[in-house]
């Protein structure tokens, strides 16, 4: 018996060792890649980095609303998404048609209008977002788990439908407000203020949302219940309430990520589905469920893209984007299914 | 004779209802256009070539159940499935590879045209086997995930291949699956001149009554797709699979071993998809990157919830009620009641996976055993399963104790 103890054991060493040999290889040579491309090119690869940081943030704050519903019901909120592009064709409304903003509205008007959008917005959303949890999932919490992940893809075609109902088929797009001006220049290397603009709304999200999670009450209670709804409930936390709010934060990340996304690019009805898989590939890379991982996991997963789609010595090009961010979520599933900062979970093991 | 008559009746009205409906559904060609003639329905009435992709889609809804419905399995990603078994019956039946000529029981065609011309028979076998291989492949590294973590992998797998068969025209300079267009024509299926001396079509295309050929094929693949599903439920494997989806755990515990179990049901549901596949690309004609996309999958899971998972009747009954809507009845509907009402925003098609959606959570949130339950798949969402259970909102206490529900 202990032979074939100490067998398994060996084999399970040796394989380990060589899928981790593997996994060294890869990386060795994504980083020889990297380094040719920087020697090579130096100043575009600045560029492009900086373009993936802004990528970054963006998958960052969608990637938040799939983490903390994950942390804390263990479901696939395959509507976020979807309610990421609602949120985003409805600021486009908000920008144009009411507050009827455009390039030559003042500068303090464009920055009282977009931070008046983002929190109107923010605020919508987050009642959208918990009242499909009302509606949707509540009542599903006795089912097997597959039953409320399926209505989360059925809830997903029906939000898609309602943007498609409201905003048919066309993209929109908000006035470039923003200048395309740089804010620092070194070279040719330059930093513009609508990339700025990206980390200036992002980056006080997130110091608002680790703020919230780590020193209030409802955070505590809400890191509670992720870890042990049972037993938090036996505590007094009102459960239901919590989970409510979960899901009114993931909303208003959704709806900050719309407005942030809509500075760079133009948004449709179908944006947040591939934009949706995207973010939920980076908070698995990162270890879902984990805040911080899965913004580590939108870097990561924004450089990519980035590179992929910007470098140019032996780079697949922006036809395999979709197949390498969904090879990297499988290779990370397979192989480390906690991700990059996660716990090892029961259902990855 | 008495076997006979006492297996009959034990059947009993069931297996009455079976049959009658596969004389009709056998004899539809005779009567579809009489019934096309009717006085307010006619209209509504699908035409042959609509029942040929009703029926394939109804096949691949049956794959599907298997890995979904028995074996409780989320699959996001069948399409691949598809997708494989297109592009295996268009490389082993089309002009594809111009640089190869072979031929073998081709039927209707020049025996000097260029490209791999297997018999369409042959094909459908060779890409069930392709897409079951398929299926291994990506069941091996992904069925050791449970629930989720699985849907999202085989999700991720259905828009790689979509990708992977768009961008196939070069791989290394060899043009593999011809990119955006797609491969096309496929050979068509028939019997050859054999087939012509007793009265059968020599292929199916060049018929006179080509649809009525492709529709009785179809009906017979989906039959032999029932049949394979029935048996394969209640033999030692399928009741394996019925153990794992309850509660796995348990299954493992009983000795089921549980990656091979898995990874059969994944093959063999694969292995259908890859046929209905196949064969869709030869009635089509071809094999187009525009028709693998997510929705296809969601489409054919839509079938399975409607009908309930893992009951072969309502496999049938939900893929064929789904599938009229998305070949003919949606758009009848619509400008039907466009020419009535004078609506012009009701466009039923432009939102048909809004109103999939909206049945896929109505099912679920009213009736998640589906139109025509299966037994066993009932008492578990009654009784509740040993799954990792959510927080129980509606009743006090520890899930672990909880008792049957009664409401």
């Amino acid at each position: 018996m202990a032979a074939a103890g100490v067998t398994t054991t060996l084999d399970r060493l040796r394989r380990s060792g060589f899928v981790a040999l593997l996994g060294f290889a890869l990386l060795g040579f994504v980083g020889i890649w990297l380094v040719v491309n920087l020697v090579k090119t130096p100043t575009e690869f600045v560029n492009i980095a900086l373009i993936g940081l802004t990528y970054g943030a963006i998958y960052g704050l969608v990637a938040l609303g799939y983490t903390l519903v994950y942390g804390i019901l263990q479901l696939i909120n395959f509507a976020h998404g979807d309610v990421f592009a609602l949120s985003g064709l409805v600021s486009f409304t908000t920008i144009v048609s009411v507050l009827g903003l455009d390039r030559d509205a003042s500068v303090l008007a464009i920055v009282g209008g977009m931070v008046a959008t983002l929190l109107v917005i923010m605020a919508i959303f987050a009642v959208v977002n918990a009242t499909i949890e009302l509606v949707a999932y509540r009542r599903l919490r006795r089912s097997p788990r597959l039953a409320v992940l399926i209505t989360a893809v059925g809830m997903s075609f029906i939000i898609q439908n309602i943007s498609l109902a409201t905003y048919g088929v066309n993209f929109r797009s908000i006035p470039s407000f923003v200048p395309r001006s740089e804010v620092i220049g070194i070279g040719d290397v330059t930093y513009s203020w609508n990339k700025l603009a990206v980390l200036l709304i992002t980056i006080p999200v997130l110091v608002l949302l680790t703020w919230f999670v780590r020193e209030t009450k409802q955070g505590k209670a809400m890191r509670a219940v992720a870890q042990d709804t049972e037993a938090s409930a036996m505590m007094g936390i009102n459960v239901n309430r919590t989970i409510s709010v979960t899901f009114a934060i993931a909303g208003a990340l959704a709806g900050a990520a719309a407005i942030v996304y809509l500075l760079q690019f133009n948004i449709r009805y179908d944006t947040g589905f591939e934009l949706g898989l995207i973010a939920f590939t980076a908070a698995v890379v990162g270890g879902i469920g984990n805040l911080s991982g899965a913004v580590l996991g939108a870097l990561v997963i924004g450089f990519v893209q980035a590179f992929n789609e910007g470098l140019t010595w032996y780079t697949p090009g922006s036809d395999w984007t979709r197949s390498i961010v969904f090879g990297i979520l499988i290779v990370i599933l397979v192989f480390r299914p906690e991700g990059l900062l996660g716990e090892r979970t029961p259902e990855g093991a | 004779m008495t076997g006979v008559e006492a297996r009959l009746r034990s059947y009993g009205l069931g297996a009455l209802l079976a049959l009658g409906l596969l004389l009709l559904a056998f004899l539809y060609p005779q009567y579809v256009e009489s019934l096309g003639d009717l006085p307010l329905v006619g209209d509504y009435i699908p035409s042959l070539s609509s029942m040929v992709i009703m029926l394939i889609v109804t096949a691949m809804a049956l794959g599907l159940n298997i890995v979904v419905g028995y074996a409780g399995l989320l699959d996001l990603g069948y399409v691949a499935f598809y997708a494989a078994g297109a592009y295996a019956a268009a490389w082993f039946a089309s002009q594809q590879f111009e640089q190869w000529t072979f031929h073998f029981g081709s039927v209707g065609i020049s025996k000097e045209l260029p490209g791999i011309h297997l018999s369409i028979w042959l094909v459908l076998i060779i890409a069930g086997v392709f897409t079951a291989l398929a299926g291994i492949l990506i069941g091996l590294p992904t069925l050791r995930l449970r629930g989720d973590y699985l849907a999202i992998v085989t999700l991720g797998f259905g828009e790689i291949v979509p990708q992977v068969v768009r961008n196939g025209d070069n791989v290394f300079g060899f043009d593999l699956t011809h990119g955006t267009f797609g491969i096309t024509p496929i050979d068509s299926p028939g019997f050859g001149s054999v087939g012509d001396s007793l009265g059968l079509p020599l292929s199916y295309q060049q018929s006179f009554e080509r649809e009525q050929w492709f529709y009785w094929t179809a009906l017979a693949l989906l039959l032999v797709t029932v049949f394979c599903s029935r048996r394969l439920r209640d033999s030692r494997l399928g009741r394996a699979w019925i153990a794992i989806r309850e509660d796995e755990t348990a299954a493992a515990a009983m000795g089921v071993p549980l990656m091979r179990t898995k990874t059969w049901s994944y093959a063999i549901g694969a292995f259908f998809g890859g046929v209905a596949g196949a064969f869709y690309a030869s009635f089509r004609s071809g094999a187009f990157p525009a028709d693998f996309y997510f929705n296809f999958s969601i489409f054919l899971l839509c079938m399975v919830i409607l009908g309930g998972m893992g009951s072969i009747w309502g496999v049938i009954l939900g893929g064929m009620i789904l599938g009229y809507l998305n070949v003919a009845g949606l758009a009848t509907i619509g400008s039907k009641v466009q020419s009535g009402t004078g609506w012009d925003w009701f466009e039923p098609t432009k939102f048909q996976f809004g109103i999939y959606g909206i049945i896929i959570v109505l099912m679920m949130l009213l009736r998640p055993e589906g139109l025509i339950p299966e037994r066993r798949h009932k008492r578990e969402l009654e009784l509740g399963v040993a799954d990792t259970p959510l927080y129980d909102v509606t009743h006090e206490g520890a899930d672990t104790d909880r008792e049957p529900r009664n409401d």
